[in-house]
């Protein structure tokens, strides 16, 4: 029995009729980790929105999307913003730009955990305090008090991660969650999200074009290409034997890269461990 | 915060200097010897040579520049903006009630501009594309099109001529404070809205709205954000209005007769009265200088980001 | 040029465009085209209605509306262009000096343009007209003291954006001369920002001026002007409110015509404008200056 299913997703605009995803299907089981990779504009992002009906209002989507055997696609925006959250948890690209500029990192987590849970004040420090130190944020009171603009995007991200470990969703979705990092922030936070796979034994969707973190983390893998799912497979067995062209160029640019990068450094690369 | 407020209100003293200077430079440009207009303007039937250099020394204008625009700052300082040429009035005594006149209708305009730019501003945003965002914004189009004198006399033609509603002119009673106030706040809004709505739409966008949304915060909450985020582009703009409200009023004054700085200074200008223009415009550049000190102290209070900027 | 084209398509534009350079063509020849002279009394024909030889009818001294209004466009309109040219001419030499070279010359320019922004223009406008005493010319002399540090501010904010970017310091490396860098690399992407902001300030500017004539400050009779004609329109308001029709819808017609092909000319010129939260804040800051120089009249 799978977590989520998802058949027959078509999105499209509603203005132009343009269509992003003809015709989309997967599924994932408990547990595991499904990576969706593919070039910018391949529809990733989405078809991960879509799951969350988090798209825009003028962009329409259709067909069933299944949560623990309940149909999402046919909930109201109430019942649905009902889980947004607490089952499904979405993790942003530019930790920047996801918490509200004008108010302290602090109020977001209460007002989150408040409306889903009700837990007091100091309920809520305590345990995010315990998450933020889960994930390497050394003075998370400090931390909560700051507004984002006064932390780093790599911080931003790992306090994405710290509300999940709290709100401990059945599915995280994480929307290329490293892309706009550094390198050594891009560690951190892949280290963290190995942990929370690890550790937790979370379900997630992870998307990224970043074929080496996805070999670090993802069981299966789709490979999304103007908006289809050109291949998809297990995460290991992908890598060696690709069957679509589209793949196979995916991989090999991705492995000479990293051979050229190996033979320069003269040592082996964090994309490859 | 406390440092800031005390070093953006440092900043504009000696912006308060330089525009002192620029007044009292303005009026020593003038092509007209003051001494020949105060005897113009006291009615002396013949001038002669004797009384014009007897004036000047009156007026203090045998001493050295520098040494004549201290002494005027002196006296401004204390509110002493010398005589009026026509009528002989300290200056104050004209110019303050007029002030005052002037502040009422503004401050009560701009509370109106900003109620109904911001509520406007919402119901376009959160209508945008339908046919109510369409027609407000189509009215707004037009009415700003339009000079303000225009639309305050078809309002007059139509509320006061033919309805006889409201009166025409002056400031009696509670309804003629009604007329000056709506063609202020038609003018403005129609332009002040537009910001709020694109403040609104542009916020819509972001991804704290989006993240907030998938960590299922109600909307009411979400909304809250959004107005608190576009807002604050448009306490900039509003605080900026202000001063902007308070100059222009000026033809709104003429036509309703408002006894306030504008009517008044119109009356000097066509009369030459120059002690009276300079001290309006010395008053109103102080004016607007503080306001925007103000304004600049209330974004950073609003706007966590600014503060850190060193002005 | 295709983003010409792409604002020729435009219809709306389009119609702007032809109100605009039908008015300007209609004021540079208005001895040719009006009628009848427009400061001709005929008191027999007072508040005449239309008719064929006086195509508008007549005001209260019985001279030829339409031919007024033909004449108003010299100083209501291409008065106003020429200051505008004036202004935006002093404004981009100034911001780009100051937003190519910046260090001390720039920081000095722009605190001089500080304080010319810090006096409401509205107030300096009347201040300079009380001085020097009432008249067209003189209220062209101060709009044109008191816009040029506007457009220098936003000129130089542009020119500083591209100034940074990687290709004019590319060029800069190479040894390319600075006036050539300029020439070649900053004036064609800034000419949409001084496009769209002196078509802004234009219609801004043309309802200002209609408010000091309108007020008695401006041109003086018997000289046709717009804002002066809805003055003497005023006057017998009571009695005949129509004459209030000819010189208002014109002036709303050509500022309704301005505003149109300033918004066409920001979404032609810049498609991207608003679209990317990257932009975001130069349109904000792009907005506010605009409503800074939007003083209504």
């Amino acid at each position: 029995m799978s977590l989520l299913q998802v058949s027959d997703l078509r999105i499209w605009d509603g203005i132009t009729g343009n269509v992003f995803v003809p015709n989309s299907s997967f599924e994932l089981k408990p547990g595991s980790c499904l990576a969706i990779v593919g070039e910018s504009g391949s529809g990733k992002s989405l078809t991960c929105r879509a799951i969350m009906k988090l798209n825009k209002r003028t962009i329409r989507q259709s067909g069933d999307i299944l949560l623990k055997g309940i149909r999402l696609d046919q909930l109201s925006e109430k019942e649905i913003g009902r889980r947004r959250g607490k089952q499904l948890y979405l993790i942003l690209q530019n930790g920047m730009r996801a918490f509200d500029p004008t108010s302290a990192i602090g109020i977001h987590l209460r007002e989150t955990l408040v409306h889903h849970y009700g837990w007091s004040r100091s309920e809520i420090v305590d345990k995010m305090k315990q998450a933020m130190l889960m994930v390497r944020l050394k003075d998370p009171v400090e931390i909560m008090n700051k507004y984002p603009h006064q932390l780093s995007g790599g911080m931003l991200q790992r306090i994405m991660i710290a509300l999940a470990i709290v709100l401990e969703p059945d599915i995280i979705i994480a929307d290329e969650p490293t892309s706009a990092l550094d390198t050594v922030s891009k560690y951190e936070v892949m280290e963290q999200f190995v942990r929370l796979r690890e550790n937790m034994g979370c379900s997630m969707i992870f998307v990224s074009h970043d074929l080496g973190i996805v070999r670090k983390l993802a069981d299966e893998v789709l490979v999304m290409r103007n908006g289809s799912i050109v291949e998809r497979g297990d995460a290991s067995v992908l890598f060696s034997e690709a069957e679509h062209e589209y793949t196979r160029f995916l991989v090999s640019s991705h492995t000479a890269l990293n051979e050229h990068f190996k033979r320069v450094t003269g040592g082996p690369v964090y994309v490859n461990r | 915060m406390s440092g800031y407020i005390f070093r953006r209100s440092l900043l504009a003293i000696p912006l308060l200097l330089v525009i002192s200077f620029l007044t009292f430079v303005l009026n020593a440009l003038s092509p007209m010897d003051p001494a020949e207009l105060v005897l113009h303007a006291q009615g002396v039937p013949r001038i002669t040579d004797e009384l014009i250099t007897a004036t000047r020394t009156a007026l203090g204008m045998d001493q050295p520049f520098l040494i004549r625009y201290l002494d005027w700052l002196f006296s401004c300082l204390q509110l002493d903006f010398g005589n009026s040429y026509v009528t002989g009035k300290p200056v104050w005594s004209m110019l303050g009630p007029a002030f005052l006149n002037t502040l009422e209708l503004t401050i009560l305009s701009v509370v109106a501009v900003i109620a109904a730019s911001i509520g406007l501003g919402i119901v376009c945003a959160l209508t945008e594309g339908r046919w109510l965002d369409k027609s407000i914004r189509g009215a707004a189009f037009v009415l700003t099109s339009m000079p303000s004198y225009l639309l305050a006399a078809l309002l007059v033609w139509y509320f006061s001529v033919k309805l006889d509603w409201l009166p025409t002119t002056g400031k009696e009673t509670v309804q003629s404070y009604i007329l000056p106030v709506s063609v202020i706040t038609i003018s403005y809004a129609g332009h002040y809205f537009r910001i709020v709505r694109s403040a609104m739409l542009m916020n819509l966008n972001e991804d704290y709205v989006l993240f907030g949304r998938a960590c299922g915060l109600p909307e009411s909450r979400i909304t809250i954000r959004l107005l608190r985020n576009s807002l604050q582009v448009a306490v900039s703009v509003f605080c900026m209005a202000i001063p902007i409200i308070l100059g222009s009023t000026v033809v709104i004054e003429n036509l309703f007769a408002w006894p306030g700085l504008g009517m008044l200074s119109v009356k000097s200008i066509l009369s030459r009265d120059f002690p009276i223009i300079q001290a309006y415009v010395l008053v109103l550049a102080a004016a607007f200088v503080v306001v925007n000190t103000f304004s600049d102290i209330i974004n950073a209070l609003i706007n966590p980001k600014l503060r850190e900027n060193d002005l | 040029m295709k983003r010409i084209g792409s604002l020729l398509q435009d219809r709306l534009a389009l119609l702007s465009l032809f109100i605009i350079t039908s008015t300007l063509l209609a004021g540079i020849f208005a001895p040719w085209i009006a009628p009848n002279d427009p400061e001709e009394v005929h008191m027999e024909l007072r508040f005449a209605s239309a008719s064929w030889e006086y195509l508008l009818g007549n005001d209260h001294l019985g001279r030829c509306v339409l031919s007024r209004l033909i004449y108003g466009i010299r100083p209501s309109v291409l008065g106003v262009l020429a200051v505008l040219a004036i202004s935006v001419g002093i404004g981009t030499a100034i911001g780009f000096i100051a937003g190519y070279f910046k260090g001390k010359l720039d920081a000095l320019l722009m605190r001089i343009c500080d304080i010319m922004l810090s006096f409401p223009g509205y107030v300096m406008t009347l201040g300079i007209i009380g001085i020097l005493g009432v008249g067209l010319q003189h209220i062209l002399l101060a709009f044109v003291l008191m816009k040029w540090s506007w457009f220098a501010r936003i000129i130089r904010t542009s020119v500083m954006q591209y100034a940074d970017a990687e290709y004019v310091k590319f060029s800069k490396t190479l040894g390319i001369g600075s006036l050539r860098i300029i020439w070649k690399h900053i004036v064609p992407v800034t000419v949409p920002v001084i496009a769209v902001t002196s078509s802004s300030a234009f219609s801004s500017m043309v309802l200002q001026l209609s408010g000091y004539s309108f007020l008695g400050l401006g041109v003086q009779a018997p000289h046709a002007e717009w804002g002066m004609m809805l003055n003497e329109a005023r006057e017998v308001m009571f009695s005949r409110p129509e004459l209030l029709l000819a010189p208002g819808i014109t002036t709303i017609l050509f500022v309704s015509a301005v505003h149109f092909f300033t918004d066409a000319l920001q979404v032609a010129l810049d498609p991207k404008l608003g679209s990317s939260g990257r932009k975001k804040q130069r349109k904000g800051r792009f907005q506010t200056a605009n409503l800074q120089g939007s003083e209504v009249a």
